[in-house]
């Protein structure tokens, strides 16, 4: 049997991987504190960028050119999605009806499946979450839709506009930053007028955050849909 | 008595049961479920580990569109891992 | 040769990593390859997230009674925070590539695919 054979040569080959990773990984001790760099964002997350959420601030502020970056990756990746599923003459062809617990479900539990990720994206300074989380929240919405209806889709016209706009907004507040501040994504909101000092840990705080994390919300959320809508539809021949 | 640590184990231990079933499955459909189960019982563990910001995106996205998506994409090709079988397979059949 | 002590955590992590490495290894159905590419994303995740994990302390989000000697580490949760969505958009342009793919040779046999190639 060559499969058994081949089987049980990988087997080895990845004992012998596994053995020499843990190796390596056991000089490095769970549940120690080794932090560094994580230890300076933690002291100074609340007065350098008026975020309680630590993750959010780093991801938003400290390390906002990365997320711009990864956004681009995203953009690209859904882009090509659609270019090697394009065909002339798209539509969708599922045949079973979703049952009638489905349909009726998703009717009404769309629009909270909505104001959920809105919130998650809202509130990405004070609670666990963020854009990336609320955006993927809200293409699950529309997920749940593609499935109950067999002629749904979403609004095209609306959402592809709204994604191109989402990022030029990002590169926009960036652009605003280096134009008052000193570099590009600079935190014009929070470092040079300091709104929302007073009341940090509310909603109306945090810089430039739940700005820019409801942009990227828009944009994740309108793109992966877009990624549903393009592996969903498929080419009609009359 | 304390019994959050025998949860991870048992967690864990379904989470690696998971993967292993993932890849062996000949039914992809099967698969595609088995690894969205990692991807749960992965953001379980996230949330032990005190990250909920990251629980939250792996549920929102390893256990529902990655698996999703990855059924559409067996809708619009095949529904097995090799052509000879044809009936819905049963667990024990790798 | 002793077994290295590894804890729990990195335990579940590394075997995901393995387990999606043995199915790329052994399987020929492309889609059960990226099947198991995404298990190992999970795992590379898992294993980031635990390496950040400090015993005694909790989340690092700084409302009332956390202070900063209380949280743990902020940095890998934010780089797999959007790695995770990253993952899933490469997936999708891989098996949308396989997609294509199974149109236009009929198999998702690696090796029939690169039989037929040409």
């Amino acid at each position: 049997m060559v499969s058994v054979l081949k089987r049980s040569l990988a087997i080895i080959t990845l004992l012998i991987i596994g053995y020499w990773l843990a190796q390596g990984l056991a000089g490095v001790p769970f549940g120690q504190d080794r932090m560094l760099v994580g230890k300076y964002y933690l002291e100074n997350v609340k007065a350098q960028t008026g975020a309680v959420n630590a993750v959010t601030a780093i991801v938003v502020n400290y390390r906002g050119f990365d997320t711009l970056g990864e956004v681009t990756v995203l953009f690209i990746a859904s882009t090509g999605v659609g270019a090697l599923l394009w065909r002339r003459k798209k539509k969708r062809t599922a045949k079973t009806e979703g049952s009638v617990v489905l349909r009726t479900g998703s009717e009404l539990l769309f629009p909270f499946i909505l104001m959920f990720g809105t919130y998650i994206f809202i509130h990405g300074h004070l609670t666990p979450g963020g854009g990336f989380p609320g955006g993927a929240t809200i293409a699950t919405a529309f997920l749940i839709l593609y499935m109950a209806f067999v002629d749904y889709e979403i609004p095209h016209r609306l959402f592809e506009p709204l994604e191109g706009l989402a990022g030029m907004g990002y590169v926009l507040v960036g652009l605003i930053g280096l134009a008052i501040g000193s570099y590009f994504l600079f935190d014009w909101i929070w470092q040079t007028w300091h709104w929302g000092a007073a009341n940090l840990g509310r909603l109306f705080s945090g810089g430039f955050i739940p700005v820019i994390y409801t942009l990227i919300g828009l944009k994740v959320g309108t793109e992966l849909s877009g990624i549903v809508d393009s592996m969903l539809t498929e080419e009609v021949r009359e | 008595m304390n019994c959050i640590p025998c949860a991870e184990y048992i967690i864990v231990a379904l989470m690696i049961g998971s993967a292993i079933l993932a890849v062996e499955w000949r039914d992809l459909l099967a698969a595609a479920v088995g690894m969205a189960a990692v991807s749960l019982f992965a953001s379980i563990l996230f949330f032990l580990l005190q990250a909920p910001d990251v629980a939250m995106t792996e549920a929102a996205i390893g256990a529902a569109l990655s698996g999703a998506v990855v059924i559409f994409a067996i809708k619009r090709t095949q529904r097995f891992e090799t052509e000879e079988e044809e009936r819905p397979g049963w667990w024990i059949r790798w | 040769m002793s077994v290295p002590h590894i804890g729990l955590y990195y335990f579940g992590a590394l075997s995901l990593v393995l387990v999606g490495i043995y199915g790329v290894l052994v399987k020929k159905n492309l889609l059960k390859i990226l099947i198991s590419l995404s298990i190992v994303e999970t795992g590379v995740n898992l294993l980031l997230i635990s390496v950040g994990y400090i015993t005694g302390r909790s989340a690092p989000i700084l409302s009332e009674g956390i202070g900063p000697k209380q949280a743990v580490d902020p940095i890998p949760q934010a780089l797999v925070l959007t790695a995770i969505v990253i993952g899933v958009a490469t997936t999708a342009m891989a098996l949308s590539v396989a997609i294509t793919l199974y149109e236009k040779y009929g198999t998702l046999n690696i090796e029939e695919i690169r039989r037929l190639r040409g």
